[in-house]
């Protein structure tokens, strides 16, 4: 699908559009991620912020609270010291909220898995994970990768028929 | 470099009754003590101006396993002004391990000790604080021990992968 902006403005500058697909493109083009990182895929997260891979170019901003934030890159190795701490940052976050799980750590130990006592093997047992990112670590096109496949699921996105609901619906009316 | 070995043993001779022995082909010089002898060994190689080891760089723990019965507790000492380093190696039994602390005489081994109890699970006598520093203070075990076994689940997470 072509991006809001991509298509032609005609009729006087108004255009038709449905809600749905006007606030995705909104999401989905300011997605601020929060700044942290856990091990040295952070470095590779930081490079994508840089000039040479410019995450700007995405409407992508670091944010420095998980209240201002609406993405977080799992940039590492998640250790059970860290876990709570990341349940805390990622329950902070106002929803719509999504996580990219960034490196063969954060996705399942990674070289961690087999003698790693103290790491978390997939961060996906602590929190929903919304896109992984394979690597160790990852290059920043890799993670750019990530992000756009993340756009993908939220450009397809329904807020105005959440389904949840609707199957909850479908539940109640089939034992009526 | 062997004339100032001569002179580092003589020196700590005269500290020292106890039996003391040289670590064969060690790299730096390494000498293995008794337990009892540690603290004051350490603070008089700290004070003795003809000695001055005025920095600990390094604390490691050492686990021989439950079949030979013992730790190590292994001292890197070092003098600036004289540039020369020093091994204390210290053999523990394995179910009492535990040594008096040398915080009083190097405040920087107050961490070092803090992580040798917290992997090795070693007793410091008389240290300030000591807690887990790199493990969750709920944490069971001692990590690099030769047999320990991780818990199932820590804090309702599955650990095994």
């Amino acid at each position: 699908m072509k991006g809001l902006l991509d298509q032609q403005f005609e009729n006087g500058g108004v255009i038709i559009t449905k809600v749905d697909d006007l606030l995705n493109w909104s999401r989905l083009s300011s997605l601020f991620p929060m700044t942290f990182g856990l091990a040295c895929c952070a470095i590779e997260f930081m490079s994508t912020g840089s000039t040479v891979y410019d995450m700007d170019r995405f409407g992508m901003v670091p944010r420095a609270t998980p209240r201002q934030s609406d993405v977080m890159i799992v940039s590492g190795t998640v250790t059970f010291k860290m876990a709570d701490r990341i349940k805390q940052l990622y329950e902070q976050m106002s929803e719509p909220r999504y996580v990219i799980s960034m490196g063969s750590c954060s996705n399942c130990g990674g070289p961690y898995w087999q003698h790693g006592y103290h790491v978390v093997k997939g961060v996906d047992r602590i929190i929903p994970v919304d896109v992984y990112v394979p690597g160790c670590p990852p290059r920043p096109e890799a993670l750019i990768g990530g992000i756009l496949k993340l756009h993908e699921k939220i450009r397809s996105e329904s807020r105005m028929k959440p389904t949840a609901i609707e199957q909850l619906m479908n539940k109640e009316s089939q034992h009526v | 470099m062997s004339e100032r070995r001569e002179q580092l043993l003589s020196i700590i001779r005269e500290v020292s009754h106890e039996e003391i022995t040289e670590i064969p082909n060690s790299t730096p010089f390494g000498l293995i003590i008794k337990k009892e002898v540690l603290s004051s060994l350490c603070e008089s190689l700290y004070k003795n101006p003809s000695t001055y080891f005025d920095m600990l760089s390094c604390i490691t723990g050492v686990d021989n396993g439950p079949e030979a019965g013992t730790m190590e507790v292994i001292y890197h000492l070092y003098s600036i002004p004289f540039n020369q380093s020093l091994v204390l190696k210290v053999i523990l039994p394995r179910e009492k391990a535990e040594l008096e602390s040398i915080v009083s005489i190097w405040k920087t081994a107050n961490w070092l000790e803090r992580e040798v109890y917290d992997m090795f699970g070693i007793q410091f006598n008389n240290h300030p604080d000591l807690r887990r520093i790199l493990m969750p203070a709920d944490w069971k075990g001692f990590p690099l021990r030769k047999d320990y076994k991780h818990e199932e689940y820590y804090r309702g997470v599955k650990v095994e992968y």
